[in-house]
């Protein structure tokens, strides 16, 4: 198993202030610049521990919110690409259907690639539904967008020779000609996020790594679906690694600690779903066909952690949101939902949320990469070599 | 309202619409707003008393066929000129609500002589203000359960227009014409929201006369707004309704019907 430390670089000092929406609409003088300022240096440092730590390194990119400052994963990854030594760098991810311009997004990439040695794995992602309010980009036709995007990336980035040109329904490029190419040949590694099994499928038959975000029961029938594609497209079983979850995920010497923690995360997940109404959904994102069975049926969010009200500690672990003990709490707990959703391969830690400290946030991470790590690695290493003979 | 299926599908120019043609008299075709057509639309309940009215869905909503590469209005306004020369209607009055009135006024400055007279009701579709103004309400940005309240002047009279909103009673057929037009009309309107940038510069090739009629409490687009539109045509009359909104035709259709069959029979 591989650890991916990850924190959303949050402005949460401004949680309680706003009332409503934290996104999109949300004013911006809730941002105080000289706050983001000491906030950026602290997330950049834990990513920095994390490399020394063991982990990799995973940044994502929202945009107008107050529940992540990353405006660009890309940039972040460019500052690690130096700073860090050995962790693989993800970006999950590039928006890419949010993008004006994929031209540009390839360029970048294979810029954090060469400056970081070839550390760079690169995970494309369609665009939260909120943010095409931002972007201005239509909501209608953001699939078709998202694979048009995505192949020109692969194109630009494993293009050899002299420049293309690429005349498609959604971009224009009259001369394509990436410089520097990545190091890593043909290409970095490929991610995709999914929560369904249709879109598991289809990133099965790409032989992409496939991760899923707080999915709990969604998980399995995602990565069955994944597992049989996989065999028929490419005729072996799809390894471990092929597999990433996400969720909150600390640690701590003792059950007060842990409690205490959990605690001061808990308030991600409460913050998280403020997003203003008409935007959770802007008609065209989804399909017709969903769209209308979910008014049919009096549906109108999207946002839904799958939990019981007041949920307990062990509702949060089972249902895959939030993975919280000490050393071997945590190792059960992993290791029952891995096993339960037919083996993860990449542990996606949202290891810092809320208003986790820096002191406590590097105490829990420096805890499991001492005394959870190594044996997560072993659980899966063996359950790799059950899913081969499976 | 929006929700009951027109009588007939027809193949037209190479396109399947879904249309119906009531009443009897000179044509008129009516291009509806951006959340569809309804079969019992009360406005054209009351044009065809007096005309031959051509009620069509336009490509992409209702059960009209959407070809893939239809992205713009300008699409929907060749759309429309082909089915005009299909149908072969002459001495044609178009009638446009909202949406519909901004292809309405695109089908107009495309050219034709087929068309006789134009009436725009509430209509979006030109750029009239600076870059840092707007000339709408971001229409887009909102649920399903704001529609009232935005397009009626009386939230409860529009809730009642919309069968109040009780899409779990609705057939399934029905509920999927909805959420169709809607995400339509997101396709076409989204961005630049609402406007072709080139229309307003074109507006002067339209020489016949116009009828530019507005609900006096419209909040997607102003009565101001409504009156400079007006002025970008060579031969246009403006009329303000009082106390409706952009969806004024379904709350007063009477009183938009009168100023219609007035600037007819001139």
């Amino acid at each position: 198993m591989k650890f991916w430390h990850f924190s959303e670089q949050s402005m949460h000092p401004a949680w309680d202030k706003i009332e409503g929406p934290t996104k999109v609409v949300v004013d911006n003088r809730f941002c105080d610049p000289e706050v983001a300022h000491k906030l950026y240096k602290r997330y950049l440092d834990e990513w920095v521990i994390a490399d020394k730590l063991g982990f990799n390194i995973f940044v994502n990119e929202h945009h107008a919110s107050a529940n992540c400052m990353s405006a660009s994963c890309l940039l972040t990854l460019a500052i690690l690409a130096r700073e860090t030594k050995n962790a693989r760098l993800l970006c999950l991810g590039v928006p890419i259907a949010n993008r004006m311009d994929p031209y540009r997004v390839a360029e970048e990439l294979a810029m954090i690639d060469v400056i970081s040695g070839g550390r760079l794995e690169i995970g494309l992602v369609k665009a939260s539904p909120f943010e095409l309010a931002m972007s201005n980009q239509n909501p209608v036709g953001i699939m078709e967008r998202y694979w048009e995007g995505h192949d020109f990336v692969v194109k630009a980035l494993t293009h050899k020779g002299p420049p293309f040109s690429w005349e498609g329904k959604y971009y224009n490029y009259r001369n394509v000609n990436i410089w520097p190419r990545p190091i890593q040949q043909p290409m970095p590694p490929m991610w995709i996020t999914a929560s369904g099994p249709s879109t598991g499928r289809k990133v099965a038959e790409l032989g992409y790594t496939m991760a899923t975000f707080f999915n709990g029961a969604g998980t399995k029938p995602l990565f069955d679906a994944y597992k049989e594609t996989y065999l028929q497209t490419h005729g072996t079983p799809a390894p471990i690694d092929k597999f990433a979850y996400l969720a909150i995920a600390v640690c701590g010497h003792n059950e007060k600690e842990v409690k205490e923690r959990v605690d001061k995360m808990l308030p991600y997940l409460k913050v998280q779903p403020r997003t203003p109404k008409g935007w959770i959904n802007p008609p065209g994102y989804e399909s017709v066909e969903l769209n209308a069975s979910a008014l049919k049926m009096g549906k109108t969010g999207r946002m839904n952690f799958g939990l019981p009200e007041n949920p307990t500690l062990q509702d949060m672990a089972d249902g895959g949101i939030l993975f919280a003990g000490t050393p071997d709490q945590l190792y059960e707990q992993i290791t029952k939902f891995s096993d339960q959703v037919g083996g993860i391969g990449h542990l996606l830690m949202l290891a810092q949320a809320g208003y986790l400290e820096h002191e406590e946030t590097v105490d829990s991470m420096t805890l499991f990469s001492e005394q959870v790590a190594p044996r997560l690695r072993e659980y899966a290493a063996k359950k790799n070599t059950e899913l081969q003979a499976a | 309202m929006f929700t009951t299926q027109l009588a007939e599908m027809r193949n037209v120019a190479g396109l399947k619409f879904e249309l119906s043609i009531k009443g009897k008299g000179e044509p008129l075709l009516f291009l509806h707003a951006g959340h569809g057509v309804d079969a019992d639309d009360p406005l054209v309940a009351r044009l065809a008393s007096t005309n031959t009215v051509y009620v069509v869905s336009h490509p992409g909503f209702g059960r009209s066929d959407l070809p893939g590469n239809f992205s713009t209005v300008d699409d929907l306004a060749y759309a429309y000129l082909d089915l005009i020369e299909d149908l072969d209607l002459r001495g044609l009055t178009l009638v446009g609500v909202s949406f519909g009135a901004w292809i309405a006024a695109e089908i107009a400055t495309k050219g034709t002589g087929r068309i006789k007279r134009i009436v725009l009701i509430d209509a979006v579709g030109v750029k009239l203000s600076d870059r840092d103004s707007r000339d709408f309400l971001d229409v887009y940005g909102t649920t399903v359960e704001e529609i009232p309240g935005i397009f009626f002047q009386d939230e409860a009279k529009g809730r009642s227009v919309l069968a109040h909103l009780d899409f779990r009673n609705l057939s399934e057929d029905a509920v999927t014409r909805f959420v169709r037009n809607r995400e339509s009309f997101l396709r076409f309107g989204w961005s630049p929201m609402l406007y072709n940038p080139k229309l307003a510069d074109r507006l002067y090739r339209v020489k016949q006369p116009v009828l530019v009629l507005w609900g006096g409490e419209d909040k997607v687009a102003s009565v101001e707004y409504g009156r400079r539109y007006a002025a970008c045509f060579s031969d246009a009359q403006f009329e303000v309704i009082d106390g409706v909104g952009h969806y004024g035709y379904l709350e007063k259709p009477n009183a938009f019907a009168d100023s219609i069959d007035a600037f007819l029979a001139a």
